[in-house]
């Protein structure tokens, strides 16, 4: 007896939630079921195994069939097919766009590129993360990409918009989509200690402060790009490092400010111009896409390792920028106070983030 | 009524890529009815069109306007070559047509294509305005309502049940025409579908002239049946039971069989009358006398003809001049004939009321004069009954006979309803079922069915004598059935015999008027099992003993009826699905051989499916089944047998016996041993079933009933030792009559495997709880969380030596793990219920069974299960006492009392009541089957078991309750007490159920039938997920089409949901599938009562006091 069919349909679909972790997880039918097994639900329930073979055989066809309107969520809401009740709807699609962090680090910053996925064997090894579900994890990534890329408007919305996630999962996907746009360098064994959370944090300074659309919301909104223009201008920058005197004037009116209320005074004193050059120079450089992409690198190597070796503790490092960023209103000679602030307003942001161990 | 249909194509969404260049369609759509169609502009370059058509107008017969569907393609433009069909819509405009059904048809529609399945949406608005057309010859029966619910819809009144109505029309099969084999699979699916879709509409409208000519307005119960005979042609065939319903006027109106104890309308009560000359117009309301108003004058003349002939039967007591409510003005050129026949049958009822078919002229052409004569007729004799229930014990009879006599004369007294109004079921006899095995022949003349008409009529024949074999003069629950193999057809149709009262097949529900309640209550309660035949003179060997509620009526040990519980029995504990499967193999053979060889294998397998059930029954210590349903499926090589049941524990029948187990070499000890173990294992299941469905019937002992005890021949049968030999061999009666107990005989491996099987079935996970009838007895406090679901299974089987054990096994196997399947995947609706568990076997090929299972799981809440539970024996006795009081306060008007504590328990009947739930401790009774076997057609048979009726107090009569005493009382405050709706939680979900309602809400209106038949074929089997990806795929689709018809008629469920057929092939080989299915049900608007729900559920069970003073409170 061989059971050649087997199916069960609600008029109202029934979703398992573990069972839909481990279909989203990439297991396979017989992997899910031992792991059920495992997780003791025979007991509990007084099924047999065959029971749950088809019953988790019913549920991997039907997300199976859901899996193409959840390629395009706004689908799931009006399709008719499948009846589902709005808040299983919401859980269906955060699910489904969830990610693993694991995951997520290894592509951060990568050309969301058919190339890319040829690496996702590799990646599959290294984070134990099935191939499967590494494969969904890039396809969601890749499609919010292509969707939102030509769209004007603000990113996060657009993505909510198009994709119904949840506002936490937005901005998630918004900084992997800024991130994959402008190539970041995240491999680095230097941000190895950085967590996504960390560079979805900057992103989101980045989009606000550093893109088209944060300037003039009247014009061609995009969040994708840098703003261009405003790289072009940060050249004018390289001033406050090249210049000697001037950079003398900041030093002095920083420590002067700074005297007393630092616990690493000395340090921060002696090590200033080369803090200051190196952020300074970051800005200058930024024209290139090169060192665009290697602008985390920069800012670890020049900034957070040379702090965090002199053990300052966060708190010095706040006073520290805020006072750094302040203080050049009061140079006279330096002209670009406005692109100061926008380049400082986002980078001590950033900064104060990435400084930890 | 000719008419204007109306059409307007508003846009598309989610169409499918139809030009890969580009990634965009060029849609447009065709839109046709009849020979006439029209065309929308082409939208360019869009998967989102937005037509926005003009209103495409089609002028139309009614009669067209019936039979056609509405069909609605989309396609998408090609410059160069022919244009690509995108998918079909058909929209059934037949809800449009009743007057007070949907007004407009709008909404999104799935597009359909058989090849691809649904492939996006299209928003259609349709409209119908009919012109009023006063022409008496019309063929068409517009406004004539249909409904699948097999009991009075919740929002009507039955006013008269006119009876069987039937029809069936053939045609070729597209599949089988010449022309098949140079078409596409698709146009042959399509041509397919549409014809199934004129044939039904076509069949609905035929139907609705002869629910006219019987001057009803309402076909309830409809059930239509597609045969696909192959090459001999396509059946659709249709039963249902005529009836004149009213829209209920007032919230206070009875309302049959519905759960739910707060009845809040929402509608502005109305009634309206959409075939002018049936009956009276002007609301009605429970007192009916002062609001009926009759128009014409010429008819009020002939009615009070008649009604003066009521009178001459009808003592003074009648204090109502309710009766001529049908005889409203006729104004037909039929009715002349009608009325004559009027006069002659009430001449004749007055002068000798016994004479026995005096109307003889049951030919074909007078047919129709006939039938209503009949009717008349009856509804005369029902004039009698009211009264006649004081007169005493002759006069009953004698009534009996009246009726008897008057239901004779139509040609088949069936009833297609499983449910019926408190106090219209007087007896119940048993399941009476026939079956005809048939060779198919081409159909050569589709408009001349004769052949087809006169197999039915004979199987209809057949049924109807065995009714009348068993003293009853009706069929109720009745439905017919087939099962088709190659060229062998077995025709199968069955029942329960009963007795009515005549005076619901005049007068439906609530005006029975008091006196009428009086009488049933204190004779007819408990009166539904008792038999109705004589004892002296009984069709088969029965135990009877007398009811163990009332203790003066005869009762069989054991009923077996089709119908669904009467909502006044008395069930003790719980309800339970209980089944027969069986698989006989049968050697291949052609044609006639084929033929018999199954006639000669369908008198055993009934005989074995009745065994298993009645050893079943007695296993679980239950004593009754409701809603029997045995399914006989031919094969190539084998025939399958399933029944099934929802078994009770009825407190009026005798507690069952138990089964002993007697071996046949009694020298052996070990097989001694062997012996005992598993009587001891039987006993214990006995005894666990017991506990786990909570039937504990009070013992009381046998001095208190002081009542007669068994009749002596059974007593001495106690005395008697338990192993007999095989003596009864001798008789040709097959039952089990003649043994003490029911005594399984392990005399052969065969009898062994019987044993192990009944041991096998394992009982429900706890918490769950299964029946195929609508209602778990014993459950009555439902929440409102339902799921319906589908499920199919095939297995196949391994071909090599197959014998009917191990096929049995396999059957067996592949029946409990569905339903532990079921069991595991409903987990999270604990405590939930499984009702109206519809199995359906089919043999697609020769080693393939299909199961196929429809059922809606509903949550009930657990705290009162628990202490229905805990406090089960109390409250039967509170409840029987509390329904006594409530007997006598009723016509006494003293339902203002609110001392539910303290009632004044008529004393005796107390004692009595508490009393019958005793009964002969254990006592040894037998089963009973009579078996008939016929020459050339197989068989037939008999069953009974037997039940009482005290009264039961479960939700849907607590229902009944509150609403008769505020009747009187408090009618407008209860409307006041209707409390807004929550719509918005309801938004765009549609709900479907196999049931007649829905939890926790009420329907408001009936928006029209459902029935749709469904294609789907593929040729890429493996990428569509193999045979269960493509089945899976397939039924969501049904559903969604369902759901969006419904949602488009404006209805929020569809009730009364059936998959009548789903038939699956596959030839894996080519990698190829096609399955059809038909499905159906009606269209409804529900309201939610959310906050009445509180106070419902707070109330615990079924104190009918308790609910009653809170009606009062919340008025």
């Amino acid at each position: 007896m061989t059971s050649e069919l087997d199916i069960f349909v609600g008029n109202t679909t029934l979703i398992d939630e573990d069972v839909y972790r481990l279909w989203l997880d990439g297991y396979s039918v017989t992997d899910a079921v031992a792991l059920r097994v495992r997780s003791g639900i025979l007991e509990q329930t007084g099924a047999t195994a065959a029971v749950l073979q088809s019953d988790t055989m019913d549920h991997y066809r039907t997300f199976h069939m859901l899996e193409r309107l959840l390629h395009a969520p706004p689908k799931l809401l009006h399709q008719l097919i499948f009846q589902i009740p709005p808040s299983r709807q919401a859980l269906l699609i955060e699910r489904y766009y969830a990610f693993d962090e694991a995951f997520v680090w290894e592509v951060l910053g990568k050309k969301l590129s058919k190339g890319t996925k040829k690496d996702l064997d590799d990646i599959s090894t290294k984070t134990g993360i099935t191939l499967k579900s590494c494969r969904r994890q890039f396809d969601n990534f890749k499609r919010v990409f292509k969707v939102v890329e030509e769209m004007r408007g603000s990113l996060v919305d657009n993505i909510q918009q198009h994709f119904l996630l949840s506002d936490r999962l937005a901005r998630d996907y918004a900084a992997i989509v800024f991130f994959a746009n402008n190539r970041f360098e995240t491999g680095k064994k230097k941000l190895q200690y950085l967590s996504f959370g960390d560079f979805a944090f900057c992103a989101e300074l980045m989009i606000q402060n550093g893109t088209l659309g944060a300037v003039d919301s009247q014009m061609d909104d995009m969040d994708m790009d840098l703003d261009k223009e405003f790289l072009q201008d940060m050249k004018e920058l390289k001033v406050l490092a090249a210049d000697k005197d001037l950079l003398d004037l900041h030093k002095s009116l920083v420590c002067t400010a700074l005297l007393g209320k630092l616990g690493v005074f000395s340090e921060m004193e002696a090590n200033f111009k080369n803090l200051s050059r190196g952020l300074v120079n970051v800005a200058a450089k930024l024209t290139h896409n090169k060192d665009v992409r290697d602008l985390f690198v920069d800012l670890v190597e020049k900034f957070v390792e040379p702090c965090r070796s002199d053990h300052w503790p966060l708190s010095d490092v706040r006073f520290f920028l805020n006072q750094y960023s302040a203080s050049v209103h009061s140079l006279d000679g330096f002209r670009h106070q406005a692109l100061w602030d926008r380049y400082m307003g986002t980078l001590r942001g950033c900064l104060l983030r990435l400084y930890h161990d | 009524m000719p008419g204007k249909l109306k059409v307007k194509i508003v846009a598309g969404r989610h169409l499918p890529v139809m030009d890969r260049a580009s990634d965009l369609t060029d849609a447009f759509v065709e839109v046709k009815f009849g020979n006439t169609t029209f065309k929308t502009d082409v939208y360019l370059k869009s998967l989102n069109p937005q037509w926005n058509s003009e209103w495409f107008k089609f002028e139309v017969d009614d009669e067209d306007l019936q039979d056609e569907p509405l069909q609605i393609t989309v396609l998408d433009h090609d410059t160069y070559s022919a244009n690509d069909a995108i998918g079909k819509v058909y929209i059934d405009i037949d809800p449009l047509l009743y007057s007070e059904a949907a007004t407009v048809i709008s909404g999104w529609f799935p597009i359909y294509d058989t090849i691809h399945g649904i492939r996006g949406e299209i928003n259609v608005v349709v409209k119908v305005d009919l012109f009023n057309d006063l022409n008496r010859f019309r063929q068409s029966s517009c406004g004539v309502k249909f409904f699948c619910t097999t009991s009075i819809p919740k929002c009507y009144r039955a006013v008269i049940i006119h009876g069987f109505v039937e029809e069936l029309v053939v045609n070729e099969d597209p599949e089988y025409q010449w022309i098949d084999r140079i078409r596409t699979p698709r146009a042959s699916n399509e041509a397919r579908q549409r014809l199934i879709s004129l044939m039904s509409g076509e069949l609905q409208r035929k139907i609705g002239l002869k629910v006219l000519e019987m001057r009803g307005n309402a076909v309830v119960g409809y059930l239509q049946c597609f045969d696909l005979e192959g090459e001999s042609g396509l059946v659709v065939r249709a039963i249902g039971t005529a009836c004149t319903l009213d829209k209920l006027s007032s919230p206070a109106a009875f309302l049959p069989a519905c759960n739910s104890p707060s009845k809040e309308m929402k509608e502005i009560p109305f009634n309206e009358d959409p075939n002018p000359n049936t009956h009276s117009s002007g609301p009605s309301t429970p007192l009916k006398n002062q609001t009926y108003s009759f128009s014409p004058s010429k008819s009020y003349s002939r009615q009070s003809s008649s009604s003066d002939t009521d009178l001459s039967l009808t003592p003074k007591t009648a204090p109502y001049p309710q009766g001529p409510r049908i005889y409203l003005c006729p104004s037909s050129p039929s009715l002349s004939c009608g009325s004559l026949h009027l006069k002659k049958s009430c001449l004749l009822l007055s002068e000798s009321s016994l004479t026995p078919h005096h109307s003889s002229l049951v030919s074909p052409v007078l047919r129709k004069s006939v039938s209503f004569s009949e009717e008349l007729f009856l509804a005369a004799s029902g004039m009698g009954s009211g009264s006649a229930g004081k007169e005493g014990g002759p006069f009953k009879a004698l009534l009996r006979q009246q009726t008897q006599s008057a239901l004779e004369q139509r040609e088949f007294p069936f009833f297609t309803l499983t449910a019926f109004p408190p106090g219209f079921l007087v007896h119940v006899g048993g399941v009476v079922s026939a079956r005809s095995v048939k060779l198919l022949d081409r159909i050569h003349n589709p408009d001349e069915p004769e052949t087809r008409d006169a197999w039915w009529a004979e199987i209809r024949q057949e049924i109807k004598s065995h009714a009348k074999a068993l003293g009853c003069h009706a069929v109720v629950g009745y439905s017919e059935s087939t099962s088709i193999c190659e060229e062998v057809c077995i025709l199968s149709a069955s029942g329960t015999a009963a007795v009515l009262n005549p005076r619901f097949l005049q007068d439906g529900t609530v005006e029975g008027c008091l006196e009428q309640r009086l009488e049933e209550n204190l004779s007819t309660r408990c009166g539904f099992c008792h038999i109705p035949y004589d004892e002296l003179n009984m069709p088969f060997p029965a135990h009877l003993t007398y009811c163990y509620n009332c203790r003066k009526q005869k009762v069989p040990d054991v009923l077996f009826t089709t119908i669904d519980l009467p909502t006044d029995a008395t069930v003790i504990g719980k309800g339970c699905l209980i089944q027969a499967r069986l698989c006989r193999l049968k050697k291949k053979a052609q044609a006639e051989a084929n033929a018999t060889a199954i006639s000669n294998l369908l008198p055993f397998m009934e005989y074995e499916v009745h065994t298993q059930l009645m050893n079943k029954l007695k296993l679980k210590g239950m004593n009754a089944l409701f809603g029997l349903r045995i399914q006989i499926t031919v094969g190539e090589n084998m025939l399958m047998g399933l029944a099934s049941a929802t078994g009770v524990y009825l407190a009026a029948l005798p507690t069952p016996g138990g089964i002993q187990i007697a071996g046949k070499t009694p020298n052996d000890g070990s097989y001694e041993q062997h012996i005992s173990h598993m009587q001891k294992k039987i006993n214990d299941t006995i005894a666990k079933n017991k506990e786990l469905y909570e039937i504990n019937p009070p013992e009381i002992s046998e001095e208190i009933i002081g009542s007669p005890i068994p009749e002596p021949r059974q007593r001495s049968r106690l005395l008697r030792s338990q192993s007999e030999s095989s003596d009864e061999v001798t008789e040709l009666d097959l039952s089990h009559g003649k043994k003490d107990a029911f005594v399984l005989e392990i005399d052969d491996t065969d009898a062994m495997e019987d044993v192990h099987s009944l041991l096998t079935d394992v009982p429900p996970p706890s918490g769950f709880y299964s029946c195929n009838t609508e209602i778990m007895p014993g459950i009555n406090n439902w929440t409102s969380e339902i799921q319906m679901f589908t499920s199919v299974r095939v297995i196949r089987l391994s071909s090599l030596n197959l014998t009917n054990q191990a096929l049995n096994k396999n059957f067996n196997d592949l029946c409990e793990n569905l339903l532990k399947s079921l069991y595991f995947k409903l987990r999270s609706m604990i405590p939930c219920c499984l009702c109206h568990v519809n199995f359906t076997v089919s043999l697609p090929e020769d080693e393939l069974i299909q199961v196929t299972v429809t059922a809606v799981a509903i949550t009930f809440d657990k705290n009162q299960a628990l202490q229905t539970t805990k406090t089960s024996v109390e409250k039967s006795l509170q409840r029987a006492s509390t329904d006594n009081e409530e007997l006598l306060q009723f016509p006494l008007e003293l339902c203002s009392d609110s001392l539910p504590s303290h009632p004044f328990p008529p004393v005796k009947e107390h004692l009595e009541s508490a009393s019958s739930n005793s009964g002969i401790p254990a006592a040894q009774r037998a089963t009973s089957v009579d078996y008939s076997s016929f020459a050339d057609r197989c068989s037939s048979w008999i069953e009974l078991i037997k039940l009482k009726a005290q009264t039961i107090r479960r939700g849907s009569i607590k229902t009944t309750v509150t609403v008769e005493k505020a009747s009187p009382v408090g009618d407008g405050n209860f409307r006041n007490r209707s409390a807004p709706p929550c719509a918005n939680s309801t938004v765009g979900v549609v709900k479907m159920t196999p049931l007649s309602f829905i939890p926790g809400a009420k329907i408001t209106k009936y928006l029209g039938i459902i029935n749709m038949f469904f294609i789907r074929e593929t040729t890429s089997l493996r990428e569509e997920g193999g045979v269960s990806g493509f089945l899976h795929a397939f039924i969501a689709e049904v559903f969604a089409m369902v759901r969006a018809h419904v949602a488009a008629l404006g209805g929020n469920a569809v009730v009364s949901y059936i998959m009548k057929q789903c038939v699956f092939m596959e030839n894996p080989n080519k990698n190829q599938a096609q399955c059809l299915i038909n499905v159906s049900g009606d269209a409804v608007v529900f309201v939610r009562e959310s906050d009445l729900e509180v106070v419902s559920s707070q109330q615990p069970t079924t104190n009918c006091q308790s609910s009653c003073t809170e009606g009062e409170v919340t008025t």
